[in-house]
């Protein structure tokens, strides 16, 4: 009986169950240490403050802060993947475009957007159009130099099959170019709605009048680590939501990865 | 480099021609101007009397990879010509349909390319070439990446689709078996630059089946025409570049 439970449910299970049992005994411990007085709860805070802080949070209004990251976050993606796209397909299909352009983009991709962000708020104020820009700039040069990368990258083969169909400019764009670099698109998107959240969080932290990262900083300032951490956890589950949403798309598009 | 030079020889309709050579005499290039895709920088390629000034609908080109689109299923791929064309996708299916059945494929039709075996691809590049209905078929060594018990089983089934269609081809090979199993007239080229070193017609029966590789009229062609390629190819080992293509 032991057995077969053992053969059938553990074993088949396994990676699954040491994942969720690490994860319980983190929890357990977190819980834990505090209550024992081996951690001050005053600094680690404790699962069970976390879930109290969250509840009163939601309770006075923490929806509007959740509600405004999350239009900054959505608008600004929105726009960086609009004019990634937009940008990728010009510089890498013409060369002119290239030649101009892509030492602006790679020295700006080179450069810690973080350090652009006191310019923004200078030229935007300290609303949601300062957020909106953060993401748009964390997010959008992956996003432009992956699909510029997609749209040099098409198949010599596939070009030379095309051409020998008659195909005009206009039809390889179509039919060739823009499929084959949806791959790296969703690369590019990767890297990118890591680089946007990023670009939000930290713009909210600099200066903001409202949001997750803002509700942050003003209850770190009052030393209320409860509240602290419901953000924290917060953006780790929109983060890790991003990530399998992004995984499950990347399966859906394995049949256009190059052969 | 001049990869081609004073090449003559004239191409019957309805009949299946194979260009046989040692590497780097030029072959591809051959079907590369013929296809249209580079000009020749002197002479003329006449298809009925016209001059080929690029790419056009009446020659299709069988390429040496499969070169399929990934995110496209085998039918679409075979539709890719007729879209190109300006066929509606609509049209472009139901034409399509006949060719792929005739490859053999119309239980793989919503399959994708890479769950398709290197034989199969390439019914799939043939099926795309023969839907747009050419005058002229190019083929560059489409067997080139297949094993050799498919590649002689593609032999069998090229041979098959030629006998039901009649369609002028032009087929590209390093092969001297796969010519003259295939083909009504070889043409034998030179080693770099390529010209005509020999036209030979083939009067083997049809329909040929592998079994014909084993009478003594193939061995008799193949004597003759691996002599041929063999002097070609002491010709390119004296080449200063050893004849590999730079």
């Amino acid at each position: 009986m032991i057995q077969r439970f053992w053969n059938e449910i553990i074993v088949p299970n396994r990676d699954l169950l040491l994942a969720v049992g690490t994860g319980l005994v983190f929890v357990g411990l977190w819980e834990l240490l505090p209550a024992l007085g081996v951690a001050d709860p005053f600094f680690v805070s404790s699962p069970s403050r976390i879930f109290k802080a969250g509840h009163w949070l939601f309770a006075h209004g923490f929806w509007y802060d959740v509600w405004v990251s999350l239009i900054e976050f959505t608008l600004g993606m929105i726009l960086a993947i609009v004019f990634g796209v937009v940008t990728g397909f010009l510089i890498g299909w013409y060369r002119s475009l290239n030649a101009m352009f892509e030492p602006f983009i790679t020295i700006l991709n080179a450069t810690p957007r973080i350090a652009l962000l006191p310019l923004i708020i200078l030229w935007l104020g300290i609303g949601m159009q300062s957020k909106v820009a953060a993401v748009f700039l964390g997010a959008f040069f992956p996003i432009a130099i992956t699909v510029m990368k997609g749209v040099r990258n098409i198949d010599e083969t596939l070009l030379r099959c095309a051409h020998s169909f008659g195909a005009s400019d206009h039809q390889v764009i179509l039919t060739l170019a823009a499929p084959s670099s949806v791959p790296f698109l969703v690369a590019g998107l990767h890297i990118g709605v890591g680089r946007g959240l990023v670009g939000m969080v930290i713009g909210e932290l600099l200066a903001a009048q409202a949001g997750v990262g803002f509700m942050m900083s003003r209850s770190a300032s009052l030393f209320q680590t409860d509240k602290v951490f419901v953000g924290l956890l917060l953006l780790a589950g929109f983060g890790y939501f991003l990530t399998v949403l992004l995984k499950f798309i990347e399966k859906r598009i394995e049949n256009w990865r190059p052969l | 480099m001049l990869a081609l030079q004073d090449l003559n020889f004239s191409v019957e309709a309805g009949k299946f021609v194979c260009i046989i050579g040692t590497s780097g005499c030029g072959k591809t290039t051959l079907l590369n101007v013929m296809a249209g895709l580079q000009p020749p920088t002197r002479g003329d390629v006449l298809l009925d009397g016209v001059p080929i000034r690029g790419p056009g609908l009446e020659r299709a080109m069988v390429f040496q990879s499969a070169a399929l689109m990934p995110w496209r299923t085998v039918l679409r791929n075979v539709t890719y010509g007729l879209e190109i064309q300006h066929h509606s996708v609509k049209d472009a299916v139901q034409m399509a349909r006949t060719w792929i059945d005739l490859v053999g494929l119309n239980d793989f039709e919503q399959s994708y390319p890479r769950e398709l075996s290197g034989g199969m691809q390439q019914r799939v590049n043939l099926a795309r070439a023969l839907a747009t209905n050419p005058k002229l078929l190019l083929m560059d060594e489409p067997f080139a990446s297949l094993d050799g018990q498919m590649r002689e089983y593609m032999q069998g089934e090229i041979e098959r689709i030629w006998r039901q269609t009649r369609q002028t081809t032009m087929f590209v090979t390093h092969l001297i078996d796969e010519a003259i199993f295939l083909a009504d007239t070889i043409v034998v080229m030179t080693a770099r630059p390529g010209r005509v070193k020999s036209v030979l017609s083939v009067d083997l029966p049809r329909p040929r089946t592998l079994d014909i590789k084993k009478t003594p009229a193939f061995h008799a062609l193949e004597d003759h025409l691996r002599d041929l390629v063999a002097q070609e190819f002491k010709e390119m080992m004296r080449q200063p570049e050893g004849g590999v293509p730079a």
